[in-house]
């Protein structure tokens, strides 16, 4: 099933990461020792009860805070030994991040947000805005690519960001409680669009603390303290996503095979 | 991101919030503006007043009765020359003088001398009586000098006659009761009646007018179209008497020769008021050229200090900027921080905050040049501004600069932010 290339590293690889906050009597171990590995084409939930540090490992993750122990390896990266500008490229590049405040820029319309990873990438305009379109569509918002936040439901808006999230066909594919503010049927919407990138072999690693959302994942990880007390596998990576329906609709015009293999990014521009 | 890009980020930025990125421009508009306004306004002054002394003549020097040592003296009556009164080359010793001998009429006459004087082109003795009454057929004006000399008088003290004709040396010799007037002068007494050939009292003495001055059109301190000119016999017979002279006006014979001038003049007046080694001089001479390097200078200094306090208010204008990017990378922490997690690199969030500081000043600079050009159009205390090109160029390169610099804080502040914090901020 899986469309991309397996490497051999893992997609993410984190060991023994512990993260604590503040010093002395007010020393908060938010994760106290977490080791997980990811293959890519998996799709993984991870859970927790609020204060777990299931927050906390995901924007170690996400390469936006640095644990205070431990290494953390991207594509087999080590993102401990990267500066900032190479960890702003990685970003970029390699992750794509779903917040649960959707987290779109105001005043900027659908089709500019979803460009904006692009336009830091150093894509040229044209190819930008062919890809932007083409991730709009995969999750079904042909028809609203030039509203801006305000003017879109919550359900909109984040599946504008997670068009964002994939218009850079990155290798991972965070989200941070993504229907954690999104009523029954967006949620619906949201889980779909994970399930069909999941089933067109993107790696996706997803918080959350609702049962019903951890039971689209191929693999549950249930964190406890900052401790994983549980790993559950609930499908093969290679398998389809347990929740997915083949049959299910389908949003037109996505072709989400193709628009990640679209040749875009200028040779070394980094910048 | 190219720079286009980075560009069109700030733009939207600053359109986000209209007014407080209009009531920014202004503070850099009205310091631009402040700017070569000022400047304009120093630069025109400046001008005008050098226009005033090229108008007493050219290429003349004036010499006058000194009372004591330094200081003015004995040329009250000077033909608006004493009004900058500034240049005492001669008579500066501060020492007591035994004699102080008067400017007399024989004075005038050994300057006139090619022998003694060879640099000298023409010599005008000068009496003045100030606030002459005038009349004519029951109108009547104040003159406000009335001056007796010489018909070379007129050249060398630039009044040329618009009307009639000067007086002559025959008029001299004779002391012919005739009189040459202003063009205020002419305006008070006859108002639309031709004045040539017609005889007005001059404190109750009559005189003859032959000819009317063009008008010189001065601005600022005296009225240089209020006189009244006549020979100097008539004069001294009629009103002043035959005491000593006010003035001696002498012309040289070019520009390259008036610092010789002035030497065969010290000379032959040193020789003949007895004045040797370290005596202080009883006489002083203006020189016309010296004056106007010093007015130049004082005028400088004067276009400098306005400067001065205009770009005080554009270094205002500048700390406004700041004060409002600050404000705008707080307001905008969050916004910052997706930038971040979606990958934005240190340079394009430095870039786009420098560009919206600099979008702001710039704008408010080409505003504020387009402001100073209207103001410069119109007359300010009496002054025409004059604007310098170079301090449209200064004022534009420095409100650039102002952006880049003022918003270089703001900005490094933004683009050292941390995402994970940024993204906390609410």
């Amino acid at each position: 099933m899986t469309a991309v290339i397996q490497d051999t590293a893992p997609v993410l690889d984190v060991r023994a990461v512990t993260k604590t906050y503040g010093t002395g009597d007010t020393t908060v171990r938010a994760l106290r020792g977490v080791s997980l590995t990811v293959r890519r084409g998996d799709y993984v939930a991870i859970m927790g009860a609020s204060g777990s540090g299931k927050s906390t490992l995901m924007n170690i993750l996400g390469c936006l805070d640095v644990p205070t122990r431990g290494s953390y390896l991207v594509d087999g990266t080590d993102i401990g030994a990267l500066d900032e500008r190479q960890l702003a490229i990685l970003r970029n590049r390699k992750i794509g991040f779903v917040f649960q405040s959707f987290n779109l820029i105001p005043r900027m319309s659908a089709l500019a947000n979803v460009e904006l990873p692009l336009a830091y990438g150093g894509v040229g305009a044209a190819v930008r805005r062919r890809r932007a379109l083409a991730a709009l569509g995969q999750v079904g918002l042909s028809d609203r690519v030039h509203h801006e936040p305000n003017e879109l439901s919550g359900g909109q808006q984040q599946r504008v960001a997670i068009a964002r999230a994939l218009v850079t066909a990155p290798s991972l594919l965070l989200a941070d409680e993504p229907t954690g503010n999104l009523d029954t049927h967006s949620t619906a919407d949201v889980l779909r669009i994970m399930d069909g990138l999941s089933a067109d072999g993107r790696t996706i690693v997803l918080i959350t603390h609702e049962v019903d959302v951890a039971a689209h994942a191929k693999r549950v990880v249930r964190l406890v303290d900052g401790e994983v007390v549980e790993d559950r596998r609930q499908a093969e990576v290679d398998d389809l996503p347990p929740r997915h329906h083949q049959d299910g609709p389908r949003y037109a015009g996505a072709e989400p095979r193709h628009f990640g293999d679209e040749p875009g990014y200028p040779e070394g521009a980094a910048r | 991101m190219n720079a286009l890009e980075v560009m069109r980020f700030a733009l939207r930025g600053l359109t986000a919030n209209k007014m407080r990125s209009a009531l920014t421009t202004l503070g850099i508009l009205i310091g631009v503006a402040a700017v070569i306004l000022l400047v304009a306004v120093g630069e025109g002054t400046s001008r005008t007043i050098q226009e005033n002394i090229q108008r007493l003549g050219s290429n003349t020097l004036t010499v006058m009765q000194s009372l004591s040592g330094n200081g003015r003296g004995g040329g009250a009556g000077g033909a608006g020359g004493g009004a900058f009164a500034a240049q005492a080359p001669q008579g500066t010793g501060t020492g007591p003088r035994t004699q102080a001998k008067d400017l007399s009429l024989d004075d005038a006459r050994a300057l006139a001398d090619t022998a003694n004087a060879p640099s000298v082109r023409s010599v005008s003795p000068v009496v003045t009586a100030q606030a002459q009454t005038v009349t004519y057929e029951g109108a009547s004006h104040t003159v406000g000098q009335l001056v007796g000399t010489y018909p070379s008088y007129f050249e060398a003290s630039n009044k040329p006659v618009a009307k009639g004709s000067y007086f002559f040396n025959d008029d001299v010799l004779s002391a012919r009761k005739v009189v040459v007037i202003g063009h205020t002068v002419a305006e008070e007494l006859f108002g639309a009646v031709d004045p040539v050939g017609k005889q007005i009292g001059v404190a109750g003495v009559p005189f003859t007018v032959v000819g009317v001055l063009k008008e010189s059109g001065s601005a600022g301190f005296q009225d240089a179209d209020d006189v009244a000119v006549a020979p100097l016999p008539a004069v001294q017979q009629s009103l002043t008497g035959f005491g000593p002279l006010g003035q001696i006006i002498v012309q040289a014979k070019d520009a390259a020769s008036v610092d010789a001038a002035q030497a065969e003049i010290t000379a032959v007046l040193n020789e003949r008021h007895g004045i040797t080694g370290t005596a202080a001089a009883d006489y002083r001479i203006l020189n016309q050229a010296a004056l106007q390097e010093t007015v130049a200078t004082a005028t400088g200094t004067f276009t400098v200090l306005l400067g001065a306090v205009a770009a005080i208010s554009l270094l205002v204008g500048g700390i406004g900027i700041t004060n409002i990017m600050l404000v705008t990378v707080t307001e905008r922490t969050r916004e910052i921080g997706i930038r971040k997690a979606i990958g934005a690199p240190r340079g394009a969030i430095l870039g786009q905050f420098l560009a919206e500081a600099t979008m702001l000043s710039l704008v408010g600079g080409v505003l504020g040049v387009l402001i100073a050009v209207i103001g410069a159009s119109f007359t300010i205390a009496g002054f025409k501004p004059v604007i310098v090109p170079g301090s449209i160029v200064l004022a534009l390169g420095v409100s650039v600069a102002i952006g880049l610099f003022f918003g270089s804080y703001p900005a490094n502040r933004a683009a050292k932010l941390r995402p994970i914090e940024a993204l906390r901020h609410e």
